[in-house]
């Protein structure tokens, strides 16, 4: 079952003559770890950033296609392209949640950073909020380490810690999806496997989709890969397949490191 | 060879023009202390100025600054958020360029100015036309503080924000500002320092008064216009009246300057 299916779908930065995603026809499976990969410039983030069109953020951008998103009540799909009241894309990015690169926590405790995007989305009572935070980050394997300072600020976690607490806060509100875009690429090793066995996990009850610079990442946490290259998605499928058996030529200069 | 001699030279240079520098500076404090403390007593500050005192002047001014901060800090602030955060293109240039020019305008013409549309129609000096001036010379320092801090905030911090569901006013009002806190917080009172020893936009609005008051519709006690009346008196005893109350209002913004200071480097 599709979470997401993206059709068709392209993508203009405004101001630019060419589309930077050029008919991107995309499956995100439920419950799967779907990862792009790609070299710099190819139009992964870009990608990553339509699905909770975040790029709305800076106006001009001109978007072309389709990309339904399911709606768990009905079992329908929603064209999340056509979204245009604030309201609706609160709604969206609720349902679609997103880490970044580098480390966002806000400024302030570790405790109010997971409880942001609860109280955001209306919830007042402190033991269900508490309840929420806890869970939280038990289920991103921060609780053992932040149980007894809850109420100090965010930003004295190591930068790893940091991004489980950002993990953690985006699972907080129990989104369908979450996007990772480069989760590891600022932290050491030890941190990016703590990471990466947390999105294993996350998979159980969340679907997500990761844009990695780390081959080895996506073959290692992925169910399925998507290869990109200069807005064209040029294959996409198992990621066994992808990396055992290419079908593209130009996925199998990628993999093996001849270009990119 | 050249370069070693080329750099020497400049080295000599700058140092020399640092030492001429900060020795005015040196010069302006140590006379100050001197003059000021030989003439500074601490009744100064539990009589009015009628009986030789400078407690009415000090409460004046700081009432002056403070009611002109009520005005423009919190104007000066919501300016800069919306030129930051809202404003696009050439509306939000418009309104830095103009803040920036207000910036370096005369504080004798803001006088001029506040004179010509307060004090004339109304018939009087009055603490808050004083008031009003300085808060006109304080809103665009608030303005630019605003706008150059949350320009420091990483783009990263409001789209984690937003990706969480939250309005772009919520990221603003919980996330970006606090961020910026430390930085606002410190311009603001740079900004306070800055009116508090102001003297031009307050000489022919609210003038001073030698008597203690607290009512703002008339001619209001002011530490700085004082000094310049005292400063041209004929007698000596007002002269070193005006040299301990320079001390003062110097003192005071020191203080001021330098709990700024420290609250920039607490936060590193």
């Amino acid at each position: 079952m599709l979470v997401m299916n993206i059709e068709k779908f392209s993508f203009t930065y405004p101001g630019a003559e060419a589309p930077s995603l050029k008919n991107i026809t995309l499956p995100i499976e439920k419950n799967k770890i779907t990862s792009l990969i790609g070299p710099s410039g190819c139009g992964k983030s870009t990608l990553l950033r339509s699905m909770n069109r975040i790029h709305d953020l800076y106006p001009g951008n001109t978007y072309d296609g389709k990309i339904d998103l399911l709606n768990e009540t009905t079992g329908e799909y929603d064209d999340i392209l056509a979204i245009k009241k604030e309201n609706d894309f609160i709604q969206l990015r609720q349902k679609v949640g997103m880490i970044f690169q580098k480390p966002t926590p806000f400024p302030m405790s570790i405790f109010d950073n997971v409880a942001y995007g609860l109280k955001i989305s209306g919830i007042k009572n402190k033991t269900e909020l508490k309840d929420r935070v806890e869970e939280a980050l038990k289920g991103s394997a921060l609780w053992k380490e932040v149980h007894d300072r809850l109420n100090k600020s965010a930003m004295g976690l190591s930068g790893g810690q940091q991004q489980r607490l950002c993990i953690a806060r985006a699972v907080a509100v129990k989104p369908e999806v979450l996007l990772f875009d480069e989760p590891t690429s600022a932290l050491d090793p030890i941190s990016t496997s703590a990471i990466e066995e947390l999105i294993v996990e996350l998979r159980n009850d969340i679907s997500i989709a990761i844009v990695t610079h780390n081959m080895q990442q996506a073959s290692r946490i992925s169910d399925y890969t998507a290869f990109m290259y200069l807005g064209d998605l040029i294959e996409f499928d198992k990621t066994e397949h992808i990396f055992l058996n290419p079908k593209e030529q130009q996925t199998e200069d990628y993999i093996t490191g001849r270009f990119g | 060879m050249k370069r070693l001699l080329i750099n020497k030279i400049v080295l000599a240079l700058s140092t020399i023009s640092a030492i001429i520098g900060l020795s005015f500076l040196a010069w302006i404090l140590i006379t100050l202390f001197i003059k000021g403390l030989s003439s500074f007593h601490f009744s100064l500050f539990v009589t009015d100025l009628i009986n030789n005192g400078l407690r009415n002047l000090i409460i004046g001014q700081f009432i002056l600054a403070g009611f002109a901060s009520i005005i423009g800090i919190p104007l000066g602030m919501i300016a800069g958020i919306y030129i930051r955060e809202y404003g696009r293109g050439r509306y939000a240039n418009l309104i830095r360029n103009l803040s920036d020019i207000m910036m370096s305008a005369p504080s004798i013409v803001i006088g001029a100015f506040v004179y010509a549309i307060i004090v004339v129609p109304t018939g009087h000096t009055s603490g808050f036309a004083g008031s009003i001036a300085l808060a006109i010379m304080m809103i665009p320092i608030v303005i630019s503080t605003t706008d150059s801090m949350l320009s420091l905030v990483p783009k990263e911090l409001r789209e984690a924000g937003i990706a969480l569901g939250a309005s772009k006013y919520r990221v603003i009002l919980d996330i970006v500002i606090k961020a910026a806190k430390v930085g606002i917080m410190t311009g603001i009172l740079l900004a306070f320092a800055r009116i508090v020893g102001e003297t031009a936009p307050l000489l022919f609005t609210s003038q001073t008064s030698n008597y203690f008051s607290l009512d703002m519709t008339h001619a209001f006690p002011s530490l700085s216009v004082s000094i310049y009346d005292l400063a041209s008196d004929v007698q000596t005893s007002s002269r070193d009246l005006a040299w301990a109350a320079s001390f003062i209002l110097t003192a005071m913004v020191l203080i001021i300057n330098l709990t700024g200071k420290f609250i920039t480097r607490n936060k590193k």
